[in-house]
């Protein structure tokens, strides 16, 4: 065998192995996420809570999100929200200020100094049994702290993610997203499901406020703080878990330019903590975070790189096969209408697994909008996904491998 | 609330191999559908050339009319370019891939000599054109004559085109290199019994060749070139 068909066969079956590993932990666990969303008397007690909102030049959705944490279901008296104002140049600190005659609602200001220390300037205030961040560009459902309080009731819990949603698509960037961030409903599930959850987000991922006394507040960590937190969790064994109910919704980037961005600060961030935090790698100390998950986001940008290499071969040698006809015989139709021969289907091993490879993804985008919006539908987004973002990530991704290689990070807040 | 449990591990590990090894039977189970449907146009076509080689044989008791079109039939058109698909699908070294492409390169010869013979017989002299190439990289220009021969096709649907593979290790294609005293240069073309080695652009080949016959005589013998489209693009 030759080793080009060995590595295909090693990402194939590795690849496939993921699927599969998540798909029998969430068959294995398919009554306990039928659950139904949290009443509003259910819980034994309402933890005090405090939500802190880092912004930097947010005055077009601050107001928003703010709202949606005034409207939560949750006692008035138990909810403290904090907006943290790290050194604006619009109006978004007078819109905060607008908020401050609510009686649950601080407001404070700092020079600019990058989000991880708008939210330790919040967390110095903090009080309360539990404490979260949420981002100004995102906005809450009113059951959301309900279903993480809920879960809370487990005193081994340390922490509790949401579900993100992309809030009202409009672009072809944004409903790429959309399909995206349904995956990730599903797939943050599963993460948890096997005390694996690499990221606490910025949208609503809530501590108890022991964990800051314990551990510290927030770093730098490469502009990707959320991750680091996370990874410093399972570090030292506490457990993360995940809302599936509780839903969240973020404004995407509109544009590809803003996509990747953002992207390619996340996924340098993720190789950069994955390097801080490398004890963890394959480390069964540390459970399936070591053994799978962070190996599988490696794995995952290594195989992008190895299916680019093969695409863009394929594309080149088609082409440049394609313009030795035209310049030899002239334009040539090869295409004939109803002519076909099923000897032209490939019938070879890697062709049927690459086909069920497509198809479990499929489903896991399926699976992804049934969880996040209770629907089997087939929809734009998915079709979108499936047909783009394996190129468009690679973008991003590639770009991230050569900043990490070169260590160029850059400092942004978003 | 599950954390680190092995069998999970060896579950999802027995789940993926079950799927890798299903993938692995069908895919076998399918090749080898091909490769019957593939020998069993071999054999057919196997007949065919047997029919005519008798049919030739009594053509002193028969006249031309009888023995009619020689064989080069649609089968071989078919097989040539389901052998070409089977050479991308199970690839070039395949060993039962290699064996039909021997046993039609046979074929083709067979096919030449008799349309040759029942040409100066019946006194119909065939337009042939024998093709010599290699795609193992040495020959950087027959993929380009491939495209040239392929092109020729539609426009002269007569057309006998008779394409080999260099180096398929076969001793009837060295006979008949030696033949015809050809060089070990590629591509080599025979027109006419006369060698051309390099690329010969369609202008050129078209000069070599006899004026096309007009339309209405043209879809006869159709089949023919299509042999040399598949080989010569692999």
């Amino acid at each position: 065998m030759p080793i080009s068909e060995i590595i295909f066969f090693v990402i194939l079956f590795v690849s496939l192995y993921l699927q599969v590993f998540f798909m029998v932990t969430f068959f294995e666990n398919r009554t306990s996420l039928k659950v139904p969303p949290v009443k509003k008397n259910e819980l034994k007690r309402y933890p005090a809570t405090t939500i802190i909102v880092p912004c930097w030049n947010e005055e077009e959705t601050l107001a928003t999100t703010v709202n949606s944490l005034l409207a939560l279901d949750y006692p008035e008296d138990k909810l403290h929200i904090f907006i943290i104002d790290d050194g604006s140049t619009d109006r978004t600190l007078e819109i905060a200020r607008e908020f401050e005659k609510h009686p649950r609602i601080s407001v404070f200001t700092k020079e600019n100094g990058g989000k991880y220390t708008a939210l330790n300037l919040g967390l110095s205030h903090v009080s309360t049994e539990l404490v979260g961040c949420l981002d100004a560009d995102s906005y809450v459902e009113k059951g959301a702290l309900l279903e993480i309080a809920k879960i809370f009731e487990n005193p081994e819990v340390k922490a509790v993610t949401p579900a993100i949603k992309i809030s009202s698509p409009e672009s072809i960037i944004q409903f790429i997203q959309k399909a995206e961030y349904n995956i990730s409903v599903y797939l943050r599930k599963m993460f948890s499901l096997v005390n694996g959850v690499q990221v606490t987000p910025g949208p609503f991922s809530i501590f108890r406020k022991s964990v800051f006394d314990d551990l510290g507040g927030y770093r730098r960590a490469h502009n990707t703080e959320d991750m680091e937190m996370a990874l410093r969790l399972h570090a030292n064994h506490y457990r993360i878990e995940n809302a599936h109910h509780a839903f969240v919704f973020t404004k995407g980037p509109r544009t590809f330019r803003a996509l990747h961005k953002q992207r390619v600060r996340w996924v340098y961030g993720y190789l950069m903590n994955i390097l801080d935090y490398r004890k963890l790698l394959f480390n069964p100390r540390y459970g399936n975070i070591g053994i799978v998950i962070l190996p599988a986001g490696l794995f995952a940008i290594a195989s992008a790189f190895y299916f680019m290499f093969i695409i863009a071969k394929n594309i080149i040698n088609t082409i440049s096969d394609k313009v030795l006809q035209i310049e030899t015989v002239g334009w040539q139709l090869s295409f004939r209408f109803g002519h076909f021969d099923w000897f032209s289907i490939s019938t070879q091993w890697e062709a049927f697994l690459s086909l069920f490879l497509i198809l479990s993804t499929l489903f896991i985008a399926f699976l992804g909008k049934k969880m996040a919006e209770d629907s089997w539908k087939p929809s734009l987004d998915i079709v979108l996904f499936v047909l783009f973002y394996g190129y468009i990530a690679f973008a991003w991704i590639s770009r991230a491998v050569y900043n990490t290689a070169w260590a160029r990070g850059k400092e942004s807040w978003r | 609330m599950k954390a680190f449990r092995w069998q999970q591990y060896v579950i999802a590990f027995l789940i993926t191999a079950a799927i890798f090894a299903t993938a692995f039977l069908v895919s076998e189970r399918l090749n080898q559908v091909k490769l019957d449907e593939l020998q069993a146009t071999r054999d057919e076509i196997a007949i065919d050339t047997l029919s005519t080689e008798t049919q030739f044989s009594l053509l002193a008791e028969s006249s031309c009319e009888d023995i009619g079109t020689p064989v080069l039939s649609q089968e071989l058109n078919t097989l040539a370019s389901r052998l070409s698909l089977a050479e991308n699908n199970l690839g070039a070294n395949d060993a039962d891939v290699l064996r039909l492409k021997k046993y039609y390169s046979l074929l083709l010869i067979k096919d030449y000599l008799l349309a040759q013979e029942i040409g100066q017989k019946c006194g119909h002299e065939p337009v042939s054109i024998l093709y010599f190439y290699s795609n193992e990289g040495d020959c950087p220009d027959c993929k380009k004559e491939g495209y040239v021969l392929t092109a020729l096709r539609t426009t002269r649907p007569q057309l006998r085109v008779y394409a080999f593979d260099t180096n398929l290790d076969l001793s009837a294609i060295n006979t008949l290199k030696a033949v015809l005293s050809l060089k070990n240069t590629l591509p080599a073309i025979v027109v006419d019994g006369k060698a051309y080695y390099g690329f010969q652009s369609e202008d050129a080949l078209n000069a070599l060749l006899p004026p096309p016959p007009p339309p209405k005589n043209a879809t006869s013998t159709a089949t023919s070139t299509a042999t040399t489209s598949t080989s010569t693009e692999t």
